[in-house]
């Protein structure tokens, strides 16, 4: 088995003028849960839908399972299963019919189509709706249903492009205990998200995307660390009084202070915890700035990204959509 | 967990043995959806009834065919034809469909033959249009429709419908990868309606003003209904113009030419989803 289940190597994917991927690499060591994070439009899709061959590359080179995404499109499909960003099942079969279906397509055979699918209806919990119209489903069951059609063939890669956007808590915890089972069962896992804490606790490494670049890989321990330890946060009352809460901060701070006019914030890393929270209090306090909350927070990936581009992550005008129907 | 079933692929058969196979499995697919969706055949069953009694008694009742016959006589084939016209957007409303929900990108994303998305599709509506067929011909013989001329030339006139939705299938196809979405693949039924209503399936191209006329003689749905016309031994209302004098020829070089033109149109936008 080959010690990276994924490899990218400076790929590229133009539309017209811009490229949705601009020399991107990414590295995927087999067996592990990989995030792909970044905004929308960054090249998270793009890149998903170049590796699971659903889009010709213009440059650079890939290899899923050790298969050459390029040379060997085929090759490379009988070893991935892929969930997109919709639940990519028929609504007007039952998720038996279903599986069942996606496993004559897989080339099972009718009899071995039907033996799988009853043995995913049961690893994915769905054994009560199995008979039952997908169109009936609530979003939870479908994207379990999504999962599981994606295992037919036990994949050695599963691509998960924001499996669970739209979904409520619930369902959300739902596949993720699907996915945990997954990784337990031997399938590495390209993850892309929106949602910061998802790679938080899925990913056991995470690489940034911003402009179909990689900008950051890492662990999510070190790409906080990157940060500079813990932040400290505080929110004026008045946003004009932000200017000089900055200037307390940068006293205490490793590094120079973050302000966020719209939600009236300031925030900076600091090295010591304590007693940067009781200077800053009292600093506040005598120089008379009204405060409406302050406190101490471990740094999220939004801050990594922060600190790596000077953008937030949300802060993304084109929605990545477009590139799934360009 | 899967020891006991074997996920190995069966990998002893040709990609031509997977294009037939896959295809297969994509219109057994169709197949389910009727048998899981009852409702579809009533409407399926119902419009077709419904339609013939509104045209043949309500609106028949006030038609004159120019030369002579009974309007519901040369009525019928033109129903048979429209219903063949219309497929194209169950086509593409179907196509698109899976498109949106991702459902064309699992397929894409498969071992399987990618040919079949489209070839399963097609079948499916071909034997759908069979059915249809069959259900409006039963309606039209319990009114008092008959085909005067023959079994042979009855068969052959169903074979000219049935290339007429054979070639309107790639135009489906080629729409459902243009549209976004379903909704707007509905709306096609605004464009299709006049397209189809302008033609000989519900009146004479003579009784119409003359520019108007000749639109009506030249469109493809009209080749196949004077030329069914003809073949089942219903009235024809011929006007003399030259498509009509040779609609035969036209029911054919129509379809042929829209199956041309939309094969490669479709092929092409079907492997722009590559890029």
């Amino acid at each position: 088995m080959t010690e990276y289940a994924v490899r990218a190597e400076a790929i590229r994917k133009r539309y017209g003028d811009t490229y949705a991927l601009d020399g991107f690499d990414l590295a995927v060591r087999t067996g592990t849960v990989h995030g792909l994070l970044g905004p929308n439009g960054a090249g998270k899709t793009t890149a998903v839908r170049a590796l699971a061959t659903l889009l010709k590359l213009d440059g650079g080179r890939a290899t899923v399972a050790g298969v050459d995404v390029s040379r060997d499109p085929r090759g490379v499909r009988s070893l991935i299963g892929l969930t997109g960003q919709y639940a990519a099942v028929d609504e007007i079969l039952t998720g038996r019919q279903n599986l069942e279906m996606f496993g004559r397509l897989f080339h099972l055979g009718g009899r071995r189509a039907a033996l799988r699918a009853g043995e995913l209806l049961e690893r994915f919990d769905l054994v009560e709706a199995a008979d039952k119209g997908v169109g009936g489903y609530s979003g939870g069951m479908r994207r379990r249903l999504d999962l599981a059609a994606s295992m037919i063939l036990a994949p050695r890669v599963l691509f998960l492009d924001e499996p669970t956007t739209g979904l409520d808590p619930r369902g959300r915890g739902e596949v993720w205990d699907a996915v945990r089972s997954l990784v337990a069962n031997g399938t590495t896992v390209l993850l892309t998200t929106q949602y910061l804490d998802e790679a938080d606790k899925l990913a056991s490494h995470i690489t940034l995307i911003d402009q179909g670049r990689a900008i950051a890989d890492d662990t999510p321990a070190e790409l906080k660390n990157t940060v500079g330890g813990d932040l400290i946060e505080v929110v004026v009352y008045e946003s004009r009084e932000l200017p000089a809460a900055a200037q307390v901060l940068a006293r205490v701070a490793s590094a120079p202070p973050g302000t966020d006019p719209e939600t009236r914030r300031v925030h900076a890393p600091v090295a010591d915890r304590v007693a940067a929270l009781t200077e800053v209090a009292r600093e506040l306090r005598d120089r008379g700035i009204a405060v409406e909350d302050i406190g101490l927070r471990r740094p999220s990936l939004d801050d990594v990204f922060l600190r790596l581009t000077g953008r937030r992550t949300e802060a993304a005008p084109a929605p990545e959509k477009t590139e799934v129907a360009a | 967990m899967s020891a006991q079933i074997g996920l190995t692929p069966q990998g002893d058969h040709g990609r031509a043995y997977w294009a037939v196979a896959d295809c297969w499995n994509l219109v057994r697919r169709s197949l389910t959806h009727y048998r899981r969706q009852p409702v579809y055949i009533l409407w399926m069953l119902g419009f077709p009834v419904v339609s013939v009694l509104l045209y043949g008694y309500v609106f028949g009742s006030a038609m004159k065919v120019p030369g002579g016959g009974d309007y519901r006589e040369f009525l019928m084939p033109g129903m048979f034809a429209m219903t063949m016209a219309f497929g194209f957007i169950n086509t593409a409303v179907a196509f698109v469909t899976d498109s949106s929900k991702g459902v064309n990108d699992r397929f894409r994303s498969m071992p399987m033959a990618p040919s079949a998305v489209v070839t399963g599709r097609g079948v499916g509506d071909m034997i759908t249009a069979c059915a249809e067929l069959a259900i409006l011909a039963l309606t039209a013989l319990l009114i008092g429709w008959r085909a005067d001329a023959g079994l042979p030339a009855a068969l052959t006139a169903f074979g000219l419908l049935l290339l007429l939705r054979f070639s309107l299938i790639w135009v489906g196809v080629w729409l459902g990868l243009l549209v976004p979405g379903p909704e707007q693949a509905g709306n096609l039924f605004a464009v299709a309606f006049p397209l189809t209503m302008i033609s000989s399936v519900f009146v004479a191209p003579s009784l119409m003003p003359d520019w108007l006329g000749a639109v009506a003689a030249w469109n493809p749905v009209s080749a196949t209904v004077t030329a069914t016309r003809e073949l089942f031994g219903n009235p024809v209302a011929n006007g003399g113009s030259w498509p009509e004098e040779h609609a035969l020829l036209l029911s054919v070089a129509w379809p042929a030419a829209i199956t041309l033109v939309f094969v490669p149109l479709a092929v092409r936008r079907f492997q722009r989803l590559s890029r």
